[in-house]
């Protein structure tokens, strides 16, 4: 198809539009104490947070969300539809109504909170609220991505599997999974970067603490206002492990194909 | 192995039984949409029918009266499609090994399953490729030895060679009648061929009933299905028997040799005969006792060193002088003859 020539204008445009501000924060970081700004003690403490905590919501995704895309892809019920948007619902939501959200169902007055608290286990503001936070927000990636997936890898290896007489966990373990692996590693790895940038309901829900609840995003805005080179530097440091992201991500799917 | 299979797919309009006996290979035959495929896919396992019932070697496969249902895995059924559907992330060796592994056989003995059914096939050299390597004939036989490596009680086969190069087909035949002899199986096919080499028994399939069934050799001689008659070449009016003669709803009226016994009047009947038998005029002929009928010619369609002259009902293969002759073409309005004496007739 040959695209009308007006339409490279504003395309171009979008493209600068993504690009400048980038552009524009690379040109403020001050170069020669880049190494010496990201390497204060509060953040490298913020870094070194930010890794674990994603790392652990991605674990907790892929141990949630494969089995979520599974029934949604694999099954049929009523109200699948109605379940399946509900699950989008946290790509849509301010990540501070999330924050909310959570407070009152893990925070000490909330719906599970009380019982959890009985049980000496007091989740708001801590490093475990972070994880919960970022799962909340990243889950609906890891769900979407694998069920485009399971979708288009279709359902017929499945069958044979199934008629050379492979009982359902073995066609899942053997089969499913393999084929689908593209898009399991593409849904984690867009969930890790989520996670990683998590900021509205990281903050609402579990607050600010210096090495316990304080990710880097948080960090980042606090420098803001103490730090202007800090935070800059920081933000450029974001900025790498995205692009390192979206080239993992390309990687995996250029190689599904 | 026995199977009897007795089931109702009500959206797919098929109604069907089908019994099958021990060693023996069975080929369905029938056009496109006849049900042949909804047919195997309800022994698999993949289509739930409506209701019916099946047992493999008294075994229930499902019963809807009883409400049993046994799942795909644990019926004993392999099934190879058109596409050979390899797994694409394993090598040919381990797609062999996936039945006997699914079985909890150990991984090094699966592997000399596998191999044993890949040299059967004559795919040995191939065990260590990925499917990606593997042209459509060789991923077909690799798929043949993935389905026996399962040790199936019955082999479903659904038009394996369908979706084949040409040029392949009469090895890959050559080493399904090898792998067939002996096994119980069911091939769905629409190539007559098939059914000649590979099966002892014919079904023929119709919008999804069973309309003829019986030795493959029978049914190409004594077609009773419009179906069975076009994969053996003839002509076949079928109709109710007025004085001796066959009378279709169409208004034919053919007269013929009685085989067999008389059928008595008022009876259904199939009159058939070869196209090679029927000779095209563009007068009435008059004369000896002959069937005359007049229509018009839809088609004609090289055979050999014939031409097929199709017309609305019936079909006759002259030489090409005879149609340059008679100056035949599509519309062309003509006048059919045979003999009564190459007419059969029996009862439907």
């Amino acid at each position: 198809m040959s695209v009308p020539r007006w339409v490279y204008v504003p395309a171009a445009a979008g493209a600068l539009f993504i690009v400048l501000p980038l552009v524009a924060m690379a040109a403020r970081v001050e170069w020669s104490q880049f190494f010496s700004l990201i390497g204060s003690d509060s953040s490298r403490a913020a870094l070194w947070l930010s890794l674990r905590t994603s790392a652990a919501s991605t674990v907790l995704c892929v141990v949630l969300g494969v089995p979520m895309a599974l029934v949604l892809a694999r099954t049929t019920f009523r109200g699948q539809g109605a379940l399946r948007s509900l699950v989008l619902l946290p790509l849509v939501l301010p990540p501070v109504v999330g924050g909310i959200a959570l407070l009152y169902t893990f925070g000490r007055k909330g719906l599970l909170g009380e019982t959890l608290d009985v049980l000496g286990w007091q989740i708001a503001f801590s490093t475990t609220a972070v994880v919960i936070a970022q799962t909340f927000v990243s889950l609906p990636f890891l769900v979407v991505s694998l069920e485009g997936s399971l979708r288009t890898a279709g359902q017929q290896y499945e069958v044979v599997a199934a008629t050379l007489g492979a009982r359902p966990t073995t066609v899942l373990r053997r089969v499913t999974l393999p084929l689908v692996l593209p898009g399991l590693a593409a849904g984690a790895v867009l969930s890790f970067a989520r996670a990683l940038g998590e900021f509205g309901a990281t903050i609402t829900f579990a607050g600010s603490l210096e090495g316990v609840t304080r990710t880097l995003p948080l960090e980042i805005y606090l420098q803001r206002e103490t730090d202007p080179d800090a935070a800059v530097a920081l933000s450029l440091l974001l900025v790498v492990v995205a692009v390192l992201v979206i080239g993992l991500v390309r990687g995996t799917r250029s190689s599904a194909l | 192995m026995t199977l009897h299979l007795d089931v109702v797919v009500a959206t797919r309009d098929v109604r069907a039984t089908l019994d099958l006996g021990d060693g023996e290979t069975v080929a369905i035959l029938g056009p496109n949409g006849s049900g042949k495929s909804t047919l195997l896919a309800t022994i698999a396992g993949i289509v739930r029918p409506d209701t019916g019932s099946a047992t493999l070697d008294g075994t229930t496969l499902f019963d809807t009266a009883s409400g049993t249902w046994r799942p795909p895995h644990d019926r004993g059924t392999a099934l190879l499609a058109q596409d050979p559907l390899l797994f694409p992330h394993l090598t040919v060796l381990d797609n062999v090994a996936f039945g006997p592994r699914s079985a909890r056989i150990a991984r090094s003995e699966a592997h000399v399953i596998a191999r044993r059914w890949l040299d059967e096939v004559d795919a040995g050299d191939l065990a260590g490729r990925k499917p990606s390597q593997l042209s459509g004939g060789q991923a077909q036989r690799v798929a043949i030895a993935r389905a026996l490596a399962a040790d199936p009680h019955l082999l479903l086969l659904d038009e394996p060679m369908a979706a084949l190069d040409v040029t392949v087909v009469p090895a890959m035949r050559q080493v399904l009648k090898r792998v067939l002899a002996g096994r119980s199986a069911v091939i769905v096919t629409h190539d007559v061929l098939d059914a000649l080499l590979l099966a002892d028994r014919v079904v023929v399939m119709e919008a999804g009933r069973v309309v003829e069934q019986g030795p493959t050799k029978d049914v190409l001689a004594r077609p009773r299905s419009s179906f069975g008659a076009g994969i053996a070449g003839l002509n076949l009016a079928r109709g109710q028997v007025e004085s001796g003669t066959v009378r279709t709803r169409s208004g034919l009226v053919v007269a013929g040799l009685h085989h067999d016994a008389t059928v008595p009047d008022g009876q259904q009947a199939v009159a058939v005969f070869s196209p090679s038998a029927v000779s095209v005029h563009r007068e009435q002929p008059g004369g000896s006792p002959r069937n005359v009928f007049a229509t018009t010619v839809r088609e004609l369609e090289p055979r050999g060193s014939q031409v097929r002259v199709q017309t609305d009902e019936l079909s006759a293969d002259v030489t090409a002088p005879v149609v340059a002759e008679l100056d035949l073409m599509p519309g062309t309005p003509v006048f059919l003859a045979v003999k009564a004496s190459e007419v059969s007739i029996y009862s439907a």
